[in-house]
């Protein structure tokens, strides 16, 4: 069949085709985190260092996009939210450790993987947006959530969305699972209507009065509050306060993280990137552009968040986190929380 | 349609391989009937492949917990989102094509627009219009003088109900294309001669009008009803527990993607299976209409009916289409975004439009051509692979998208690996980085309103025809050439319109197979609404509004005749 064809053509033909994505000077990152958040970050890591960023944002499925593509696959770094997810590209095998004591001295100890597998670049904590004016209290916690005193007083967004999968997730890891359904059960007790919308729509209903305590990230009442003044009224109407699990006091955390590809053909510039990530002039842009809160301890914390008062991250271990993060979906499932 | 079937006109059909092969057409059939097959198995057996390498240690868990619930609320709200689609489809296609009022025409092409309003979008936009600090409830309270919420009852939109408000009100063109298509062209005679015998015009729906249309309503409905399960953001959104959001769920929290692909594939299963109940309830049904019978003229409507009329068409328009639509143009507005124009937006216009021609052509060239082919080569393995390809729009995009990735991706690693043999350095991505992946992706998935409409349209074309091309020594080539072809045409157009809309709103397929720094308009718009700031996509999602818009009046304008694009009455 081969031979029918003139061999010098196909063969520059092939050689011809787009290999763009490979040349020199380039990283081609694979994100969850949304394109249009992150394309200041690359912006600036292009200015920085010459080195040209491709990106292909999505909600899913990258890990198998990886997979499929094989040794073939562009991917040098993956971008993303959630330790589950992090902990899922590691199980995937599609990751390799990278070995960096920059990277380690900068990220604790805490939201990294041992095995230099994943970092986490930037962190966000489930937090209430409570009612200014019916909710006095200062200090609250992750576990009355379930007390009978909040009956129809609470709001939040699907039990299986994955911020609300972590937080009963480390419920679980904080008290075990007969522990947590009971409180799961509690807090089903307690909502003021079936779980829906998304953070966003927790603080409107706080300030329309439908409820007390919404659950959300941080960020998100921050975005309302200074960036969006046809949403500035919900912020108004309502304030954040970091809850705490009552054992140790710390507040959950989630990570936003990063993952060096197996098969990465730009793996110098991958591994440049990922500690440009960890380093100030990225960090800032994560602190004061997205509201989280920066990985890097050089780094200051955006004012409005720290308005919200200093967060006490909950210390418990990420990986067991994740490992709870079955258990919390049945759980969900099995005390009917978002029927 | 007809109820005499190619084969009876065609002659004793072709049987073993050197028939098949000799008749001409045999080969072109196989050809474009395998593509088509090729398309829908490739991410069914990988799926399959999937689901048989989990266990299946979840399904307890899920048949006690998780399916009962899901089936339930998936049930309901296909049920609910059928009932009011189906309603405003076939009641809007009936006046409009029944009856001649002031605003008809306008009518006729501004009832599909909400066609081009992205599902989760919708969900988006009434939350913020119908909720309790929205502006209706807002006036609610001024003009009652509430003080606060508690003090009357509102219908919550975040409920099951809002969720089949919504969808029905974003998906019933589906039903409309289709009963319109199908009261265009129903013979005048039957409806005459029921007039004459003294038959009201509401008799003459029940008993003449509706009856006929039941093909043509069937598929509308079950394109209406994938389109519902094909959801995951409006679901979740909105608070309903469907099956697919279950997949999701059991894919990403239970980091079990065989488990998920288990569920998708009996989901699969059962809607194969509801699709097939329904065929067969109509499988004595005749629908043949001789052609030369012309549509009935319209009876001009006055006074008070006209007025009616009127307003029953315009309520689905104005809560479908102009009130999102002014809401998206409000946030265009107040948010600056035309004067701060994102110059990224008209490349991402541009690709979008790009690779929704693409699949477009792609489907109608395949569906075309297996049709034809298959007509002339009605070889039972052949239509059974056509059948096969219209299976793509029964899986949820997220779904086909996660099956399609093992086989695209292995062939694109051949690609390289051939490369290299010639000396070629680095990877490469034929199908994933030049697009064509993400066309393969969508061809899949609206495959089937390609081959159905064609099918359609094809059946109404008398075997009469067929016979006295071949008397006068036509070749299979030249009859579907010259002949079919030409006839088929106005099923073409209605069925590239819709695959052409599909594709711009496409949204799960597009996020997992584009390119890299390839955005289309609608995974622009979700990475606003991920972060919950969908708002700030508003323009996104009037280009996608706009570029529907344009094919929408086109098709409209030239099937507001006799002839009309034909009913679809045997798609999936």
């Amino acid at each position: 069949m081969l031979a029918s064809f003139s061999r010098p053509l196909l063969a520059a033909v092939l050689i011809a085709l787009p290999a763009a994505a490979h040349a020199a000077g380039e990283v081609n990152v694979y994100t969850y985190r949304e394109t249009k958040l992150i394309k200041p970050l690359f912006d600036a890591f292009t200015k920085d260092t010459g080195i040209n960023v491709n990106v292909i944002s999505a909600s899913s499925g990258l890990e198998q996009r990886i997979k499929a593509e094989g040794a073939n696959s562009p991917a040098d770094v993956l971008l993303t939210v959630d330790i589950g997810r992090l902990e899922d590209a590691v199980k995937a095998g599609i990751t390799q450790p990278i070995t960096s004591p920059a990277l380690d001295k900068v990220v604790p100890a805490q939201y990294r993987d041992p095995e230099g597998h994943w970092y986490g670049i930037s962190m966000r904590a489930r937090v209430f947006y409570v009612s200014k004016e019916r909710v006095k209290d200062e200090a609250l916690t992750y576990d009355e959530l379930a007390d009978p005193k909040w009956k129809g007083k609470i709001c939040l967004r699907s039990g299986q969305h994955i911020y609300n999968n972590a937080l009963i997730a480390a419920y679980i890891a904080h008290y075990g699972e007969a522990k947590a359904e009971e409180w799961l059960r509690g807090v089903k007790a307690n909502l003021a209507q079936k779980p829906s919308g998304g953070d966003r729509e927790q603080a409107r209903d706080v300030a329309a009065g439908k409820c007390d305590i919404g659950i959300g990230n941080t960020y998100y009442w921050a975005l309302m509050n200074d960036k969006d003044p046809s949403k500035k009224a919900w912020a108004d109407a309502t304030r954040v306060v970091l809850p705490t699990f009552k054992d140790n006091g710390g507040t959950h955390v989630n990570l936003s993280g990063v993952v060096l590809i197996k098969a990465a053909p730009n793996k110098a510039n991958g591994q440049k990137l990922i500690e440009w990530l960890a380093g100030e002039t990225a960090q800032h842009i994560y602190a004061d552009s997205n509201y989280e809160y920066p990985m890097n301890p050089q780094v200051a914390v955006n004012p409005t968040i720290k308005g919200y008062g200093t967060l006490k991250p909950d210390p418990t271990p990420m990986a067991k986190i994740a490992d709870s993060k079955k258990a919390a979906a049945n759980l969900v499932d099995k005390v009917g929380f978002d029927n | 349609m007809s109820t005499t079937t190619p084969a009876q006109f065609n002659g004793p059909a072709p049987r073993g391989a050197v028939r098949f092969w000799r008749g001409g057409t045999g080969a072109p059939a196989a050809v474009f009937a395998l593509a088509a097959a090729a398309l829908t198995a490739a991410p069914l057996i990988s799926l399959a492949l999937l689901a048989i390498r989990g266990d299946t240690e979840l399904w307890p868990h899920l048949a006690a917990y998780v399916i009962p619930q899901a089936i339930g609320q998936t049930a309901m709200l296909v049920a609910g989102v059928s009932v009011v689609a189906g309603t405003i489809g076939a009641a809007t296609a009936w006046l409009v094509t029944t009856f001649e009022f002031p605003g008809r025409r306008a009518l006729t092409w501004l009832l599909p627009l909400p066609l081009a309003i992205p599902t989760y979008l919708a969900a988006y936009i009434y939350v913020d219009l119908f909720e309790v600090s929205g502006p209706l409830q807002g006036a609610l309270r001024a003009i009652g003088g509430y003080a606060r919420p508690q003090d009357y009852w509102f219908p919550s939109i975040r409920s099951l109900g809002g969720a089949i408000f919504v969808f029905g009100i974003v998906l019933y063109p589906y039903v409309y294309f289709a009963a319109r298509a199908m009261l265009q062209t129903q013979p005048a005679s039957f409806a005459e001669a029921a007039r004459m015998l003294g038959a009201r015009p509401l008799a003459l729906l029940r008993h003449i009008t509706l009856p006929l249309a039941r093909p043509a309503l069937a598929v509308g409905l079950a394109l209406v009803a994938l389109e519902t399960l094909n959801d995951i953001g409006a679901s979740e959104y909105l608070g309903v527990q469907t099956l697919t959001l279950s997949v999701f769920t059991t894919w990403l929290n239970r980091s079990s993607l065989p488990g998920a692909a288990q569920i998708a594939l009996v989901m699969l299963i059962v809607i194969v299976a509801l699709l097939a109940l329904e065929r067969y309830g109509r499988r004595r049904r005749a629908y043949a209409a001789t052609s030369a019978d012309l549509p009935p003229e319209r009876p001009q409507l006055a006074g008070g009916r006209a007025i009616v009329a009127l307003a029953l068409c315009l309520v689905p328009v104005t809560l479908g289409f102009l009130l999102p639509g002014f809401y998206l143009l409000r946030e265009t507005v107040t948010r600056g975004l035309v004067s701060g124009f994102d110059p990224d937006l008209t490349r991402h216009a541009l690709t979008t439009v790009a690779l929704a021609l693409a699949a477009t052509l792609t489907v109608l060239t395949l569906a075309a051509g297996a049709v034809l082919m298959t007509r002339a080569t009605p070889h039972p393995l052949l239509r059974a692979a056509v059948a096969l390809g219209a299976l793509g729009y029964a899986i949820p995009g997220t779904v086909l998208a996660l099956g399609l990735l093992p086989p695209v991706g292995g062939l694109d690693a051949a690609f390289a690996t051939i490369r290299h043999a010639f000396g070629a350095t680095g990877g490469s991505q034929i199908l994933i980085g030049s697009g064509a992946a993400l066309v393969l992706a969508y061809a899949a998935r609206f495959l089937a309103i390609g081959t159905g409409f064609v099918q359609a349209g094809l059946s109404r074309v008398s075997p009469d025809g067929d016979d006295a091309a071949r008397l006068l020594g036509a070749r299979p080539w030249t009859l579907a050439r010259t002949v079919h072809l030409p006839l088929i045409r106005p099923a073409l157009a209605g069925a590239g319109l819709l695959i052409f809309v599909d594709c711009l709103k496409e949204l799960p397929a597009s996020l997992m197979l584009r390119p890299l720094n390839v955005e289309t308009l609608s995974t622009y718009i979700y990475q606003f609404a991920a972060r919950g700031s969908f708002e700030e996509g508003a323009l996104a999602a009037l280009l996608i509004v706009a570029a529907g818009i344009v094919p929408v009046i086109q098709i409209v304008r030239h099937t507001d005749v006799a002839t009309g694009l034909s009913a679809p009455p045997n798609a999936l």
